[in-house]
């Protein structure tokens, strides 16, 4: 690798020398007349393939284009959380090789992602409820997920600060995944671009795709904003604005764009030290390393491409957490910020080739795409090396709604607003 | 973001349901191209970065169902009529 490597011993000779001997993590490239795979967007997803594609499958002459900077999308603005809670088939050995690869994730890329496997609690309120978390814990359990099922008593030890005796949703015990936490998000986006970086891919940042060049439906290359840059091989990994861009491809895409928001708090002493989810109340939360309470709720519901919501559902979320935590009450909100989801018709994601020759599509994530980027990295580059899908994201096909294979974990139809 | 209901007038968000695209049209079911015709219908959208000719309910209002014309980008909301009006349009202009 061309970069430092980072140590405890590097960190020490800089230290002596005023750290002036640090190397930018990844170089500002200029792009070539063409590459093997040119994959477009530099955010988690698109970053993580680069990697794997260099270091798992040997592909190196790659190109990663991002029309502004890398990271400075939803891996930036998303609430940090990974899990592999999952309940249907097509998922759970999706999700479980993405929590894999995050364990592993700090010494594969030699970056401190801050990993912190601090569990994820998911709250139930009835018997009803109770039995469809048990359900969904005996499901993980049979794929080999760790999974729980915790009684009020026990919960009380973990989360002390709940309203357990809530007259509409009295906290009745909770599904937990010791193994799910947080990872510092802007990390995950710098360590695989530093990783294929240096490796030899290119990071091509303010380079917009303005078309693409097909001829006898097979792909060429792309146009873009600083000129054609020709490609064997190109991949779509643009979370929100997958169907603009696959548009200019002549897809149209099963997708909407919604608009979620997730808020910051001042920074407080250490309150929470798990992630909790309230889904009958529309809320979740955990404390960053700073100490901000770190928390959101569901989809606004409309489509949007704003990048920011609306009060009412400010006010729905905030309430969520009144309900559930009364102490948080009195802390002031510090941000709040929106990004758009690219919500797929059944809720569940694609990774798949296109009736385009050479054209691979990674979209469909929803608000679930930053617990995934290692996977989906992953899987999107064994399907770039190899032509052939990984066999932990063989159900996420594109043409699975034509054929009525659709993965609806939440059973909600095709309704993305709901899912 | 304030929807003008041809009824009640402007009124919050809060008070309307979403259904989504207003342009999809359910096709024929007996035409002998259905099932790849009600696959785009149910699943494919254009979902473009603009405007947007949407469904939304007065749910917590009149009940009414509106078509929306709103600018995705900024939440503007450009237009709104009655879904029945622009049946009724969309319907005699099919004849």
């Amino acid at each position: 690798m061309s970069t430092d490597n980072y140590s405890i011993f590097s960190v020490l000779r800089e230290a002596l020398r005023g750290h002036t001997g640090w190397k930018p993590a990844w170089r500002d490239a200029a792009p070539k007349a063409a590459y093997d795979v040119v994959i477009v967007g530099g955010g988690g997803h698109g970053l993580a393939a680069a990697h794997y594609l260099a270091k798992e499958f040997g592909v190196t002459n790659v190109a990663v284009v991002e029309k502004g900077w890398i990271g400075g999308g939803n891996v930036g603005r998303n609430t940090t959380i990974i899990r592999s809670n999952y309940l249907l088939p097509g998922n759970i050995p999706f999700y479980e090789h993405s929590m894999k690869l995050w364990e592993g994730l700090e010494q594969d890329l030699n970056y401190n992602a801050m990993v912190s496997q601090r569990s994820v609690i998911n709250l139930f309120h009835s018997d009803g409820q109770r039995d469809a978390y048990a359900r969904r814990g005996n499901a993980m359990r049979l794929h080999g997920v760790d999974a729980d099922l915790l009684d009020v008593a026990e919960l009380k030890r973990i989360l002390p600060m709940l309203d357990y005796e809530n007259a509409r949703f009295p906290v009745k015990g909770a599904l937990r995944q010791k193994r799910g936490g947080t990872v510092r998000h802007d990390a995950v986006a710098w360590g695989y671009a530093r990783s294929a970086d240096g490796r030899g891919v290119d990071i091509i940042q303010n380079c917009e795709v303005t078309g693409f060049r097909i001829e006898g439906g097979r792909i060429l290359g792309l146009e873009t904003s600083r000129g054609f840059i020709g490609a064997k091989k190109v991949a779509l990994a643009c979370a929100g604005n997958s169907s603009r861009v696959a548009a200019m491809a002549g897809m149209r895409l099963p997708i909407e764009s919604h608009v979620l928001q997730a808020f910051v708090t001042e920074g407080v002493k250490p309150f929470i030290d798990t992630v909790c989810t309230f889904g009958a109340g529309h809320f979740y939360i955990s404390q960053s390393d700073k100490g901000g309470l770190v928390f959101g709720g569901d989809i606004d519901g409309y489509n949007s491409y704003a990048q920011r919501g609306n009060l009412p559902t400010v006010e729905d979320v905030c309430e969520g957490g009144m309900a559930l935590m009364p102490a948080i009450g009195r802390v002031r909100l510090l941000r709040s910020w929106g990004g758009i989801m690219d919500m797929s018709m059944d809720g569940s994601p694609i990774i798949d080739r296109t009736p385009v020759e050479g054209l691979y599509l990674n979209a469909g994530w929803c608000y679930g795409g930053f617990k995934a980027v290692p996977a989906a990295g992953h899987c999107l580059a064994h399907l770039i090396a190899r032509d052939e899908p990984h066999p932990v994201a063989a159900a996420y096909r594109l043409d699975r709604f034509a054929t009525g294979r659709t993965i609806d974990e939440k059973g909600m139809g095709a309704q993305p607003n709901l899912h | 973001m304030r929807i003008a209901c041809p009824f009640c007038g402007p009124r919050g968000v809060d008070e309307f349901a979403y259904l989504g695209d207003a342009t999809v049209k359910r096709p024929n079911a007996d035409a002998p191209d259905a099932l790849p015709a009600f696959v785009e219908y149910v699943y494919l959208r254009d979902n473009p970065a603009g405007l947007h000719r949407e469904l939304w309910q007065h749910a917590l209002g009149c009940q009414s169902w509106l078509v929306v014309t709103r600018n995705v980008r900024t939440h503007v909301i450009d237009q709104v009529e009655a879904a029945r009006d622009v049946a009724a349009a969309r319907s005699s202009e099919a004849e």
